[in-house]
């Protein structure tokens, strides 16, 4: 427990801000979904006439005049980038800032496994994630109530679960990749979250790239299937939490033969 | 018979390609003051990663306490104080902290105080604060805090180097552990904490605690280690007791006037002046007296050459 805590003391003001940032954007765009669903003819006819664009984003089979439409597209793409981007920076952060700060020296010679370190850093990770979802989910659902829409719970839920395993995907896949790092990798991690955006986008435009929704956590998340089905693609979040197990299995044999430098 | 502290037996590490070190036997009995000496990149850093665990060995074994460092690190560990040689926290920590977090590491408690820096001039014996062995090291680490004469209120990211340092040694002492390992210890330390760090070494080592200390300054060796080994490019080129280190065949040899050094062999390291010269002797002793019997001699003196002299002797060859 004391490697979970001093995680959590060491990166709190990026829970802060990450949290609060996302949470505020989602809220402001609740809080302008009255003013476009009084538009709805106007930006329905724009967002349909926007070519491939209008497919990559699924916004050919969304009615953004209803608030589960409006809320898989505008929200969507929130709690999408700004999820995968602060659970990448997490997950790829985590063993490789020791080597980077060079504190892993300190670490590493007192009497602490690194099994025990990989396992309470990755908790520490997740119980993040956990908890910056939940504070996300608690004030979206209160400004719904608040703009005096009816909140249609099951399609929220389904789709901020979606968003939540493909956070727990990015952390899991970039937290293997620190294991393997001895420098800073911010980047790869923001470069794997953009590369995972894209590729879902190329995969909603292009017919023979639809096998890339199999790699992209982004596929799971798409909330025209989610409201179309009412429920969540259970064989690609397989897939991907297929993904997320190989990372957590690198990072622990990886980490456990590691040269610390 | 109680096993030795630390048993190093054939340790090789090569970084791909690269040497780290080379068959490295090394042994350093319990309660023993150990140097270890070798100037940068000889490979004391490696050798001490690699007991640490921090590195794996590409060949051989090292053992501490009679345990595999592979197989018994966590058991290992919670016996030993590291000191690095170049000390590095997290950042937005107070010393307080860090001490706390290398307590609880250690599944040892720690209470954090709050209250104001302690009053520096109140000296207390260390002693009276280490064995037997505590769950809680608060009253340790408040007394080294006293005697570094180091704020634990302070925040980490603040501290000079020398300050730094110094949180580094409470880290490593705090506990009471069985074994010391000190790489470069007094680096950023000025000469009035040198001389209290070595004083809360002694201590120690009166204890029994095996002290491990890894540096290229040679009087801190000379004066405070039982014994030492010298490592050059990744090798062990001499070990024993300090005073045999020291006792060598070569002379430090200091003349006032003039000699044939011509007709010497066995000269190193000639420095003349008008006055005279000195120089490292480790030729036949009849011959140097011959040729200074045929000199124009004022004043001679023959003495042991110091470590110093000894480590040049060793590295120059």
């Amino acid at each position: 427990m004391t490697i979970i805590k001093h995680e959590l003391r060491q990166n709190r003001t990026a829970f802060a801000v990450w949290t609060a940032s996302i949470a505020f954007l989602l809220v402001v765009c609740i809080v302008l979904f009255p003013e476009m669903k009084g538009e709805t003819d106007a930006v329905g006819d724009l967002f349909a006439s926007m070519g491939s664009f209008t497919a990559a984003f699924g916004m050919d089979r969304l009615n953004i005049g209803t608030l589960t439409g409006f809320y898989a597209i505008e929200c969507g793409n929130i709690l999408g980038l700004g999820g995968a981007l602060y659970a990448s920076l997490l997950g790829i952060s985590a063993l490789a800032k020791e080597e980077k700060d060079r504190t892993a020296e300190f670490l590493l010679t007192h009497p602490v496994s690194r099994k025990r370190v990989v396992t309470e850093k990755l908790a520490a990770v997740l119980l993040q994630i956990i908890a910056t979802n939940l504070l996300i989910l608690i004030p979206a659902l209160l400004t719904i109530g608040l703009i005096g829409e009816e909140i249609p719970l099951k399609e929220l839920l389904l789709m901020h679960g979606a968003y939540f395993l493909l956070q727990l995907e990015l952390a899991c896949v970039c937290f293997g990749v620190s294991a393997f790092l001895c420098r800073g990798g911010a980047g790869i991690g923001m470069g794997l979250s953009a590369a995972a955006y894209f590729l879902n986008l190329v995969a909603n435009i292009s017919e023979s790239a639809r096998f890339l929704h199999w790699l992209t956590p982004f596929a799971y998340c798409e909330g025209a299937d989610i409201i179309a089905n009412g429920t969540l693609d259970g064989s690609r979040i397989a897939v991907g939490m297929t993904f997320a197990i190989i990372g957590v299995i690198a990072a622990y044999r990886q980490y456990a033969g590691k040269d610390i430098r | 018979m109680s096993e030795d502290a630390i048993k190093i037996n054939n340790l090789t590490k090569y970084y791909g390609r690269t040497r780290g070190i080379e068959q490295i036997d090394l042994t350093v009995p319990q309660g023993d003051f150990f140097g270890f000496i070798g100037p940068n990149g000889a490979g004391k850093s490696t050798t001490i990663r690699t007991l640490l665990g921090l590195i794996r060995p590409t060949g051989g074994e090292a053992q501490i306490f009679g345990m595999n460092m592979i197989n018994d690190r966590e058991r290992i560990l919670s016996r030993v104080g590291y000191l690095p040689s170049e000390t590095s926290f997290y950042p937005g920590m107070r010393v307080r902290d860090v001490l706390k977090l290398s307590a609880e590491l250690r599944g040892l408690s720690f209470q954090r105080s709050r209250q104001s820096p302690p009053h520096y001039e109140c000296e207390q014996n260390l002693t009276d604060a280490l064995s037997p062995r505590k769950h809680d090291c608060t009253e340790t680490a408040r007394l080294l805090c006293q005697r570094l004469r180091l704020d634990p209120t302070r925040k980490v990211d603040e501290l000079s180097l020398g300050n730094k340092k110094k949180v580094g040694i409470v880290c490593a002492l705090q506990h009471d552990p069985d074994l010391l390992i000190l790489d470069e210890p007094t680096s950023g330390l000025d000469p009035l904490m040198q001389r209290e760090f070595f004083g809360i070494l002694r201590e120690r080592s009166a204890k029994g605690t095996t002290i491990f200390l890894s540096s290229h300054i040679l009087s801190e060796i000379q004066h405070n280690c039982a014994h030492a080994a010298m490592i050059r490019d990744g090798r062990i080129i001499a070990s024993g007791s300090v005073e045999e280190l020291s006792r060598t065949g070569a002379r430090r040899v200091s003349i006032r006037g003039q000699i044939d050094y011509g007709a010497l062999s066995g000269v190193k390291n000639l420095r003349t002046s008008p006055e005279g010269a000195e120089f490292l002797y480790h030729g036949d002793m009849q011959a140097l007296l011959a040729v200074m019997a045929n000199g124009a001699i004022r004043d001679v003196s023959i003495t042991e050459p110091d470590l110093e002299e000894i480590f040049l002797h060793y590295y120059t060859n």
